[in-house]
């Protein structure tokens, strides 16, 4: 505005010295007038302040903000993650003696055995024997052989085949098994076995191996040992209901649970494992489950709880969720993660919450307005260069110049631009031009598509200035064409320019907004008040997160608003007509 | 006025060729990957052709193996005789598939322009005769708001409030889950049921420069010697704002309606996508977004025709209305 009230006040006031006192005091320069019709009308200043605001808070708050505009928060959150398994145990689970092992193929036979109810299997050339010894508990054994006997007229040659020493007891009960003619024999409390093939005879015993049980072994501590021995004699002790049993020289102590097919092992007073069907395991190897936490699992299962309190290991108890997935159980225990802050309500920090990334909102709205703004007002320029270029040449020459010019204005007026940006939008996406380029290409062919209505309305003005007395004076008194275009034409369309400008601002920033919505416009991580808005597209913050959309579409409409107010208002200042 | 309708039906002729090579060759300037992944989609089906001649059939198709202006000579070839081609996302001839979705465009464009021309002229009236009153100053901002409000903005608090909160209309769509079981009134009921946020959104967002509009054109028309002179013979103020007044204000509206007359046709592309309205802007929107060339062609074509028909009746309704222009 001042800068026409200057202009104004360049042209000499001839009339004040015709005029009396009280007459001059109301002579205003005519840029006055229009500055004092423009403040007279409420609309208007109400748009000016709504556009003052808007700058303070686009690009003052954007300093003052103590966040940055792509700065992500993090949080930390409890998550439920999986700590540990169980299940009750239905299937066989093998100890073999210490220093032997017993091999993959043999358990697979032993299954298929005890699903016929048959008493041996064999295995990769070795014959095992399973002797049940209680509910579910069976003892493997192994066929070992110790020696092959040859005998000749009565006369047997001993060949020794094992490890194991070939004594003479063994021989002399083989001796007399032989003269039996039978298949087993006894010697030392251990049985050996005949078999026969041709001449030749061989000597087998049969090595306890395994014991093959249903029953998990819960050991109290980490260096409780729970070998074959050990397991043995507490299962048969189980199988006997007895109430203590010994191992080597330790004495064990043994108490059955109610109700459940479990027991507890105590030594010494102290409970040193448990024995029962349920079998626990921790998600990761590295950790160990306490007898206590399995104990409390266990009730927790057999209570239908859903969630239960337990020792951590450290002492500090905490609860576990228990989930159950067809026969298996899942406990689970809250574990601290640090994520995005997303969609964190409005509150002390984040005065308007934080969006989809983890952004601060306020701070966002604040660059949005930055670069809507910006975008705006170099759209704004370059229409209002190819617009004035283009209707100034076309009105002041007119004849062939005029009409092609004009047809151009009618050929780019009919372009669809809606879809044009979608198409070079999607191009954009796939050529993936940097955000920051693609915010200069949108301005450019926002630019490029919105002039001609500015070069019309230049072009009907100077068609309309051209014939005015003022030009033939220009034209008398051989002023060159240049400055009379821009000394005498030009500043004439000045007062139509501004309210055009002024008007079209804010649909520069409704388009821009509409394609940032559409996710073609300006991209993250620059912020726009569109592509703030675009975050409804997902149901689910349309629903839950008013503070995401809303803020942002509000002030859109607020600085249009303000905009379209100071245009009206301008066009009604400077139109003498409109005069109230 | 027949050699000016003739000769502004050959100028229209000459813009939609230039458009049309300009919409052209953007189209083709468009990443060739559409064709080549739709060739290789196409490769995949079970007894199809192998993706190199799949690439060049659909090339020579859309005349996409030749430079560009041959390319649009041969497109306008077919053009002029009515064939787009085959729509690639649609799977049916362009024109047939424009045929089925023109009509739900039509229907909500003719709604809002009713309700439009019904709300906004009155209320444009009242303003201009009580200028500079509270009412003037209300009517103004609430159609200032109007032109302001962004289209996506308000069709989302609309959906917001009425179909979240308040649960009266679907999300999306245009027919409801049980519309099949519907009675033909009950289909028919249906379908409007699910206008009427789309036609709520793009009548506020268009009432307000219509309104505008009048209250200028009528306040330019107060200000007459006649409506003076009307006054002078002592008629009614009713008399002279109905019957002088507003007869001549019309001029100018009814050559700005004439103008947005054929943009019935065009669809709005924002609400219709955001209502996920079957009409010819959602179909656009997915076609453009999804590279289908034969379609989006057809379509902003389509639009460029339908903004020169615009300004073409403007002119012919401005001669008719006002007998003091003379055409040449």
């Amino acid at each position: 505005m001042s800068k026409e009230l200057n202009n104004e006040k360049e042209h000499p006031d001839n009339t004040s010295l015709a005029l009396d006192d009280e007459q001059r005091v109301k002579v205003l320069s005519p840029g006055m007038l229009v500055a004092k019709r423009f403040l007279r009308n409420k609309l208007a200043v109400a748009g000016l302040v709504i556009i003052v605001a808007m700058f303070l808070f686009s690009f003052l708050g954007g300093v003052v903000s103590p966040y940055g505009e792509s700065q992500v928060f993090r949080t930390t959150e409890a998550t439920w993650k999986d700590y540990a398994g169980a299940s009750y145990n239905d299937t066989y689970r093998f100890q073999a003696k210490d220093g032997a092992s017993m091999p993959a193929a043999a358990q697979q036979r032993f299954i298929l055995a005890e699903g016929k109810g048959e008493e041996s299997f064999e295995a990769g050339g070795i014959g095992y024997s399973l002797k049940k010894a209680g509910e579910d508990l069976y003892l493997i054994s192994a066929e070992q052989p110790i020696a092959t006997v040859l005998t000749l007229k009565g006369k047997s040659s001993y060949k020794e085949t094992g490890d194991i020493p070939l004594t003479d007891e063994i021989k002399k009960a083989y001796e007399a098994a032989e003269a039996a003619d039978e298949d087993t024999f006894e010697a030392d409390g251990i049985s050996y076995s005949i078999s026969q093939s041709g001449r030749q005879v061989s000597i087998s015993c049969s090595q306890e191996l395994a014991l093959a049980t249903k029953k998990i072994f819960n050991a109290a501590s980490e260096e409780n040992e729970e070998g074959y021995d050990f397991q043995r004699a507490a299962l048969e002790a189980m199988e006997e209901k007895a109430d203590s049993f010994t191992v080597g020289e330790e004495e064990f102590t043994l108490e059955a649970v109610e109700g459940q097919d479990a027991a507890e092992i105590k030594k010494d007073g102290e409970i040193y494992a448990t024995v029962s069907t349920l079998l626990v395991s921790p998600q990761t190897s590295a950790s160990f489950l306490s007898l206590d936490f399995k104990e409390k699992v266990e009730t927790a299962i057999a209570e239908n709880a859903a969630s239960f309190t337990a020792d951590n290991g450290d002492g500090t108890e905490i609860t576990y969720q228990l989930q159950k997935k067809n026969t298996q159980y899942v406990i689970r225990s809250q574990k601290e993660t640090t994520v995005n802050a997303t969609f964190e309500a409005p509150g002390r920090t984040h005065l308007l919450g934080t969006d989809g990334n983890g952004m601060d909102m306020l701070t966002r709205l604040m660059y949005g307005g930055r670069i809507s703004l910006l975008i705006g007002f170099v759209v704004i320029l370059i229409e209002i260069v190819i617009g004035v270029l283009i209707g100034g040449i076309s009105g002041y020459f007119g004849g062939w110049i005029d009409t092609l010019m004009m047809r151009l204005v009618d050929v780019v007026i009919c372009i669809p631009s809606m879809p044009l940006y979608i198409i070079i939008g999607a191009v954009m996406d796939y050529y993936q031009v940097d955000p920051r380029i693609r915010i200069y290409l949108l301005c450019a062919l926002l630019g490029l598509l919105t002039w001609p209505s500015m070069a019309r309305m230049v072009r009907g003005q100077i068609l309309s200035l051209r014939e005015q007395e003022f030009m033939i004076a220009t034209e008398a008194t051989g002023i060159r064409i240049s400055r009379r275009i821009f000394r005498h034409l030009l500043p004439n369309v000045i007062p139509q320019l501004i309210v055009m400008a002024t008007m079209g601002l804010g649909d520069v920033i409704l388009t821009e907004a509409t394609l940032s919505f559409l996710g073609i416009g300006v991209k993250f991580p620059f912020a726009s008040w569109g592509n703030i808005v675009n975050a409804v597209n997902d149901i689910y913050v349309l629903t839950n997160y008013w503070f995401v959309w809303i803020p942002a579409g509000f002030l859109i409409l607020i600085t249009v608003l303000g905009f379209n107010f100071i245009g009206d208002g301008l066009r009604d200042a400077f139109d003498p007509k409109m005069k109230r | 006025m027949k050699k000016f309708i003739v000769r502004r039906l050959l100028l229209g002729v000459v813009i939609l060729f230039f458009v049309s090579i300009i919409i052209y060759s953007i189209e083709r300037s468009l990443p060739t990957s559409y064709v080549e992944g739709k060739a290789r989609a196409m490769s995949q089906k079970q007894g199809a052709k192998p993706y190199d001649e799949l690439v060049a059939d659909l090339n020579a198709s859309y005349g996409l193996d030749k430079p560009v202006l041959p390319g649009y000579f041969s497109w306008l070839g077919k053009a002029i005789r009515g064939q787009f081609g085959e729509s690639w996302v649609w799977h049916q001839p362009v024109t047939e598939k424009f045929g089925s979705v023109i009509w739900y465009s039509f229907a909500l464009g003719l709604i809002s322009f009713l309700l439009e021309i019904f709300i906004a002229i009155p209320l444009g009236i009242i303003s201009a005769t009580k200028q500079y009153s509270r009412t003037d100053y209300a009517i103004t901002v609430v159609a200032l708001v109007g032109i302001s409000l962004p289209s996506f903005f308000f069709a989302t608090i609309l959906k917001w409030i009425f179909s979240i909160h308040l649960g009266w209309f679907d999300l999306y769509g245009i027919v409801s889950r049980m519309h099949e079981q519907m009675g033909s009134l009950g289909q028919l009921l249906d379908i409007g049921k699910h206008l009427v946020l789309p036609a709520a959104t793009l009548t506020i967002v268009s009432i307000g420069s219509l309104m505008r509009y009048t209250r200028t054109s009528m306040l330019e028309v107060m200000n007459a010697d006649y409506i003076r002179t009307a006054r002078a013979k002592g008629l009614s103020e009713k008399k002279v704002i109905y019957h002088h007044a507003f007869r001549n204000s019309l001029i100018p509206i009814v050559t700005i309606l004439g103008n947005s007359l054929p943009n019935l046709f065009a669809g709005a592309m924002i609400t219709e996508t955001l209502f996920q309205i079957p009409g010819i802007g959602y179909t656009g929107y997915q076609c453009l977004v999804q590279g289908d060339i034969p379609f989006t062609m057809f379509y902003m074509v389509f639009l460029a025709f339908l903004t020169l028909m615009g300004t073409f009746i403007a002119d012919i309704l401005y001669a008719v209305v006002d007998p003091r222009v003379r055409v040449n």
